[in-house]
């Protein structure tokens, strides 16, 4: 692999950079591999590239429909952050989040992580004592977080209005200093220049049709471009396809694939330089590098695979950061979109086996797959290694919705008295 | 400054209205029907912005919505700062205060430029993946400098002193563009009767005829468009919107314009009105006719300033009076752009030449240049522009008859303008907004609208129907299929005579070729205002961003706030021809909504500030407000918190108003508990199929508590619920979950069991409740309630009796939420302030005490009681909340929950139990959301225990109480929890029951 | 957004007056206590979650709170049918 840095953009400058290297190959697939991994977006690049490198599986094809890292990976808001409530959620995200710290120079592909912070705003008293709960938690875990007042807010977001005028006035947050944005597509670039370094076969432009079973053992997939791949393990990691590849293998999730939308203002000065997120007034936005605010909304509810969502909830989520952020009212939205993404009932991923043998899913990351990325890669490339669940994966298996030990990341979505 | 670029006659400004504007600090005048782009060329200024990655000088491109480098700031004040206005949309009007948005210290004298000509070299496209890596710590400076070169215009720093609406409509025919597909589809559609919207982004209608010295009927083409939109504005079924851009094209037939109603008068919309509006249009049908786009072609250097679009040059000399240079060389692969040399020489100016890629064109215009003396250099192309800060010459070639090498030897040729034309491209952006991918066509030379399921029909040049004979007939065709789908009877338009102009093909041409090797040559600008270049797409692809989104992301090509309408098929030109394959096998990117960028406020319309979410009040808020009451927001209501005397503290307020209650009478405003009237012969039934404990043998005249689960068990609301009659029965809800239970019953009956008749309304609304409690309550309501027999015997605990309150019928429920003697009294709510009242008159004798929720929330965790949503969190089963009591197996029905509380997981041993917690320092409260812990000493990450749900200081008992969750807490009376707190201390504590205060209940049963 | 005729009402309302409550037709088993675990997680949790034809539950919330369905397109979003509780889709998936 061609070895990035500034030197070698100003020793390529002298031969007007026509001498880069591809970033991966264009390759014909083999007939048969030791892994396919179905999905070439940041999950499933992740994945080889972890199990290239941690486990020596490099025979290993990723089969992606479109291009790669052009699902959810090239949609999300971009935000990343480990403050999770439960435990088992809170390690697997905060296991990404260290990966994340140093991923630039893992890849040496700079994935632009830029840990600005995050804070959770509060606005009811139930609000703040869910907040106190998350960052106890999370401290007791060993991730960063602590709980400010609207003044430390007003230091941290000077142009937000935290004063009682608001309809629902901030009553404080959380603030998680480590997390923070990264630039999504290199994310997915970067781990599928990786995985290619160590011979992972990124095949482009296929879609997976079908999955060949035998005696319910996966061998294998059928292609549209290239017939029949063969597979000792297939990894599923096509977040709101999910359900597309599951009917394939003849069973159900326990997921719903809906519509997230998010936008963009046209770029302005820096003004914002963290990321405000409120799930009460129920918008959230950062600022990326290029100057554009991005902003998320809730996900529609309705199943949809149109990445597009209803005009309601952009209007709702303008709504919420206008209240937020009155002196943004004269910016202008450039462009909204949608992503699919596939929501367990519990807010929280199935890392799983199936009941097809040696065929996993990595899905259900609802909202929250970006931030995972370099997590979920990593412990779903030991599970296609070894066949089984680690002790991080091991609670995000499809059976807990048999056996009810959900993981109920809603948080306090019981009601409010 | 004279307005040196200004023609004496012409065009539909109006010269007797003098405006004057500024643009950098800097004084000018332009007139009426100027856009400030126009104006700014009438004055000569060349250099309106900076490019953000190389920072070199731009100018003016286009003359409308594609415009990608003319981003100004706007505003006179701060409160009016708009960043990011397009000058070319934007409307002169008197005292308009422009600043470009880029450039330091000034866009005439950038020093960020001399960095871009150095460092630019080193910036191909994705530098920043390959670089700022190491030091690892370094990153933030780094990025630091990047955002601040970044990001255009500048967001005002206090708060929009404007409004906003929004209106909704409904139409038979949305007409989407006035140019003369959209006039004639919209004069067809409104004579047929048909409700018609016709909307134009522009100040006026007529789109290109605007910008042309076309003919209709051997007249201007302006008096045609005249008659048109004055027939149009005349009609009663017609709404007639200028200045307002369809931005969004949504799900069956939803669209969104954006209308902008005082931009072009003022900074501050004038007192009254509103700025802008969005419209939110429901449409039988939607005529498309957006028009075209021209394509600039890629050639060096093609950003110096003077290069522009070969039709805006013919817009400015015809619409606006304004010749934007002196000597024009125009380079095209098309008859049509021959036009805007022949309107430059027809202005009095010098064209140096036509330069024409074409080896043989012929056809009309051509004839009409030579005609004109016109220098037409034919096979060749202008393959690179010399000046910096303004053109100052070009290198013109000779190129092979595929356009893809230079054949022949350059000349070099003065000229201080350059246009260009690579033919057009359709406006299909909306007709994309619905999910519809659109297809290239080979004789247009552009992308039309795909396949689509919404009732759309297309016209004009989004069809790639660029004359104007072939526009009208597609408006009438459009408008009249829409009106026969609508059972309209179609009532004939004359269509004006059009002019017949003969054309020759349009040579597919994108990239001019140069001497050097694209990455050599000079810059080739693709996306101006991203920075793209055509050795950078070509860079992109070389190293295997070959999807044409990778492409797009990774050269930021079509991100700006122009989303590359100039730019973004001549990138997916490039890169195909880079990749060796054909357009179509590229594709293209789709594009999103919006169309133009939309104002937030627009977007939000009324519903901020005090309107972002309506408050709801009770029927008592204003004795609240008069009274000192602090408030607290649930759900949407505003509930009093606590009635803090002067001088008191928060905790003296609930420590008094606790002890009052207890000692002798408070008063909760209750009304904002969820209440449901559920009536019907299978009432009970259904009741029993909904909560978890029994209602089968509920007396009439009795109340109880129920809780209620999902089916999986998990606890998610409770309440109170009254026999009110054999068939009627009135449940309540907590506040907050009021809407979500209510629809909870519907669904399963409506879904499930149908064949139980019940009916449910929410009565929430219809009454006041207040709740009196402490051992003078009893007394208290018998000083105001006469007809009701209230001794513990006729009226015991549990037991609700219709009366007189206060002179006001009443019912009255002898429930407690508080553990003492209680009486809820609800009346009609128009009654609520005046009963509330009445009971104060007689309560001061008793201190009748008012006390908010957190009081409330005291009082009853005193006594053990959960709050759903405080105590609970969609996790928890009743047996987790030691409610076992509530929850019944002998049930005949399997109510909802019970299998689900049944699963392995929810019945294993050591799940986190509720339980009442003892500090062992009895004065020191636990804050809530505290996490427990066994083992003080285990190390990080700690196994955590449970969590503090509810905590309080008791001033009644005199020391702090709390309710939290332990693993396995019910089998750990007495043992101890630490709860570590964010300084490093540990709170300790006592596992106990949380029942902390008269744990028989002997007090409210008085 | 969607455009949306309630059966119940007899007109197209817009789609805020409405909330979408998931996939319709799920039946609760009719001896919930003999279900196993696997039975009873299934009909809770686990869906269809249909790329294409989809028929779903839907509630005119802000109208005269009557449930009811509707098949819809998940892809085009398009709403092929609308039908209320108790009866049965005429436009069904192939397989």
């Amino acid at each position: 692999m061609q070895h990035y840095s500034g030197f070698g953009l100003f020793k390529h400058s002298l031969s007007h950079h026509e001498n880069w290297q591809r970033a991966w190959r264009n390759p014909t697939p083999k007939k048969k591999y030791d892994v396919i991994i179905i999905g070439g977006g940041g999950h499933g690049l992740a994945t080889a590239y972890y199990l290239a490198k941690n486990h020596n599986v490099t025979n290993v094809a990723v089969i992606e429909k479109g291009y790669l890292g052009g699902g959810n990976t090239a949609r999300n808001t971009t935000i990343v952050r480990s403050n999770y409530l439960w435990d088992e959620a809170a390690h697997l995200y905060e296991h990404a989040m260290k990966l994340w710290e140093g991923l630039s120079q893992d890849l040496n592909y700079n994935v632009m992580f830029s840990q600005r912070g995050v804070l959770n705003l509060g606005h009811t008293l139930q609000d703040m004592r869910d907040i106190e709960r998350r960052v106890n938690a999370n401290r007791l875990n060993g991730i960063d977080g602590e709980v400010v007042d609207p003044q430390t807010i007003k230091e941290i977001v000077p142009h937000m209005d935290c004063s009682d005028n608001a309809r629902y006035p901030i009553m404080g947050a959380s603030w998680q200093p480590r997390g923070g944005v990264a630039r999504h597509d290199a994310v997915a670039w970067g781990f599928a220049r990786g995985a290619d370094s160590f011979g992972v076969d990124l095949i482009q432009q296929t879609e997976v049709q079908d999955l060949i079973i035998e005696d319910g053992t996966i061998v294998g997939v059928k292609t549209n471009r290239y017939g029949d791949i063969m597979a000792d393990r297939v990894g599923s990691v096509v977040a709101g396809n999910s359900g597309v590849v599951a009917k394939m293998a003849g069973f159900e999730l326990p997921l719903e694939s809906h519509p997230l939308q998010a936008m963009v203002s046209e770029p302005i000065k820096p003004i914002l330089d963290t990321v405000v997120m409120s799930n009460h007034v129920h918008g959230y936005l950062s600022q990326s590098d290029k100057g554009d605010l991005v902003i998320g909304a809730g996900i529609d509810g309705y199943v949809g695979y149109g990445q597009r969502g209803s005009f309601p909830t952009v209007e709702h989520t303008m709504q919420a950061i206008v209240e937020m952020f009155p002196i943004f009212s004269r910016v202008r939205l450039n462009r909204q979109w949608g992503g699919i993404v596939d929501t367990c009932p519990d807010a929280c991923p199935l890392i799983t086996p199936t009941p097809v043998k040696n065929l996993f899913f990595n899905c259900g990351w609802g909202t929250g797959g970006f931030k995972a990325t370099p997590g979920a890669g990593h412990v779903f490339a030991d599970m296609l290694a070894t066949g089984e669940a680690n002790e991080m994966s091991k609670p995000f298996d499809m059976r807990r919705f048999h056996n009810g030990a959900l993981i109920d990341e809603h948080g306090a979505a019981g009601v409010a008295h | 400054m004279t307005q040196k670029n200004r023609l004496q006659s012409g065009g539909r400004i109006d010269r007797s209205k003098s405006l004057t504007f500024s643009y950098n600090g800097q004084e000018f005048k332009g007139f009426q029907g100027d856009t400030l782009a126009s104006a700014m060329l009438a004055n000569g200024i060349d250099v309106i912005g900076r490019s953000f990655k190389y920072s070199r000088p731009r100018g003016i491109v286009a003359a409308g919505a594609e415009e990608p480098n003319a981003v100004m700031q706007l505003g006179a004040t701060e409160a009016t700062q708009v960043p990011n206005v397009r000058a070319t949309q934007q409307e002169l009007f008197h005292g308009l205060v422009s600043k470009a948005t880029n450039g330091w210290p000034n866009v005439d004298t950038d020093i960020m430029s001399l960095l871009g000509k150095v460092g630019g070299k080193m910036m191909p496209p994705g530098f920043y993946y390959k670089t700022f890596m190491y030091p690892q710590s370094m990153w933030d400076t780094y990025e630091s400098m990047i955002r601040k070169a970044a990001g255009l215009g500048r967001s005002p720093l206090e708060t929009d002193p404007d409004t906003y609406d929004k209106v909704n409509q409904h139409c038979d025919i949305l007409v989407v563009g006035a140019g003369p597909a959209g006039l004639a589809a919209a004069q067809t559609a409104a004579r047929s009767g048909a409700r018609v919207i016709i909307a134009d982004e522009q100040s006026e209608f007529g789109g290109s005829l605007l910008s042309s010295k076309e003919m209709l009927n051997g007249k201007p083409a302006a008096d045609w468009v005249a008659e048109v939109t004055a027939e149009l504005e005349a009609a009663d079924n017609v709404m007639v919107l200028p200045r307002s851009t369809v931005n969004g094209y949504h799900d069956q037939n939803f669209l969104t314009i954006h209308e902008r109603r005082t931009d072009h008068i003022a900074d501050l919309a004038p007192a009254g009105q509103v700025r802008q509006r969005l419209h939110r249009v429901r449409a039988k049908w939607v005529v498309l006719a957006t028009g075209a786009h021209e394509r600039p072609l890629v050639f060096a250097n093609n950003d110096v300033p003077g290069c522009m679009v070969a039709n805006a040059v013919s817009t400015y000399i015809n619409r606006y009076g304004v010749v934007p240079g002196n000597e024009l060389v125009l380079m095209t692969t098309n008859d049509n752009a021959y036009q805007a040399a022949i309107d430059w020489a027809e202005a009095g100016r010098k064209v140096v030449a036509i330069v024409d890629t074409r080896q043989s064109p012929a056809g009309d215009r051509i004839d009409a240049a030579r005609k004109l003396g016109i220098n037409i250099i034919t096979g060749s192309a202008v393959i690179e522009v010399q000046g910096s800060k303004r053109v100052s010459g070009v290198s013109v070639a000779p190129i092979s008859s595929d356009g893809s090498t230079i054949s022949g030897s350059v000349q070099r040729l003065s000229a201080d303008t350059v246009a260009s034309s690579g033919g057009w491209s359709p406006v299909i952006h909306l007709s994309c907004h619905t999910g519809s991918r659109p297809v290239w066509n080979e004789d247009v030379v552009g992308f039309l609208p795909g396949p689509t399921v919404q009732k759309q029909l297309i016209a004009g040049a989004i069809n790639g129907s660029y004359s104007t004979a072939k526009a009208l007939g597609e408006g009438v065709e459009a408008a009249n299929s829409a009106i026969a789908s609508l059972n309209l009877d179609a009532v004939a338009v004359e269509v004006p005579a059009t002019e017949d102009v003969a054309e020759g093909p349009v040579q597919t041409l994108f990239h001019i070729p140069h001497t050097k090797p694209t990455a050599a040559a000079p810059k080739q600008f693709v996306d101006y205002q991203n920075d793209v270049t055509a050795s950078g797409i070509e860079l992109a692809c070389r190293e295997g961003y070959e999807s044409i989104e990778h492409v797009k992301r990774y050269t930021a090509m079509g991100f700006g706030t122009d989303q590359g309408k100039l730019g973004n098929i001549n990138g997916m030109a490039i890169a195909a021809k880079t990749l060796n394959k054909s357009i179509p096998e590229t594709g293209t990117t789709i594009f999103r909504p919006n169309y133009t960028p939309v104002t937030f406020g627009a977007m939000v319309g009324r519903d901020c500030g005090e309107l972002f979410d309506p408050e709801r009040y009770t029927a008592m808020h204003k004795w609240h407000l008069e009274n000192g009451a602090k408030f607290e927001d649930v759900g949407q209501w505003k509930r009093p918190w606590y009635f803090p005397k002067a001088g008191e503290t928060m905790q003296e307020a609930l420590n008094r108003e606790c002890v009052a209650t207890r000692e002798s009478v408070g008063i909760l405003d209750a009304s904002t508990l969820g209440k449901i009237d559920i009536q019907g012969k299978d009432a009970r039934e259904f009741l029993g199929r909904v909560y978890t404990n029994p209602w089968a043998k509920l007396p009439v005249g009795k109340c109880r508590y129920g809780l209620m689960c999902g089916e999986d068990g998990m606890v998610f609301d409770d309440g109170v619920t009254t026999c009110l009659g054999e068939n009627h029965f009135l449940m309540t809800t907590t506040s907050g979950g009021a809407a979500r239970v209510y629809e909870w019953l519907e669904l399963w009956h409506q879904t499930e069991w149908p064949e139980l008749e019940v009916y449910f309304n929410t009565v929430t609304d219809h009454w006041a409740t207040m709740t009196i409690s402490g051992p003078n309550s009893r007394k208290l309501l018998e000083e105001v309630c006469t007809d009701i027999d209230l001794s513990n015997e006729a009226f015991a605990f549990m037991d609700w009796k219709a009366g007189t309150v206060a002179g006001v019928p009443a019912r009255v429920f002898r429930i407690s939420f508080t553990g003492e003697l209680s009486y809820e009294i609800n009346v009609q709510a128009n009654y609520g302030l005046q009963v509330w009242e009445k009971l104060f008159e007689h309560g001061e004798k008793y201190n009748l005490t008012p006390y908010g929720t957190e009081t409330m929330h005291v009082l009853r965790a005193e006594k053990g009681f959960i709050i759903a949503g405080q105590d609970t969190d969609g996790s928890v089963h009743p047996h987790d909340l030691g409610m076992s009591w509530c929850v019944s197996d002998k049930k005949p029905f399997s109510y909802i929950g019970k299998r689900g509380m049944k699963r392995e997981d929810c019945v294993r041993e050591n799940r986190k139990q509720l339980v009442g917690l003892k500090t062992k320092d009895p004065m020191v409260v636990i804050p809530e959301g505290s996490q427990g812990v066994f083992d003080k000493n285990a190390p990080i990450p700690m196994p955590m225990v449970g969590h503090v749900t509810s905590s309080y200081y008791s001033a009644v008992l005199g020391h702090s109480i709390a309710m939290g969750f332990v693993k396995g807490g019910l089998n750990r009376m007495g043992e101890t929890v630490y709860y570590p707190q964010a300084d490093g201390s540990f709170i300790e504590a006592e596992i106990c029951s949380p029942i902390f205060l008269d744990p028989k209940g002997e007090r409210q049963n008085v | 957004m969607f455009y949306i005729y309630c059966p119940h009402c007899g007109e197209h309302r817009e789609e805020e007056e409405f909330h979408p409550k998931g996939q319709a037709h799920i039946v609760r088993p009719l001896d919930p206590d003999n279900c196993t675990d696997k039975e009873w997680g299934e009909y809770l949790y686990f869906r269809k979650n249909p790329r294409g034809l989809h028929h779903e539950l839907w509630v005119h919330a802000a109208g005269c709170r009557k449930f009811f369905n509707m098949t819809r397109d998940t892809v085009t979003y398009e709403i092929k049918e609308i039908y209320k509780i108790g009866e049965q889709p005429s436009v069904v998936a192939d397989s």
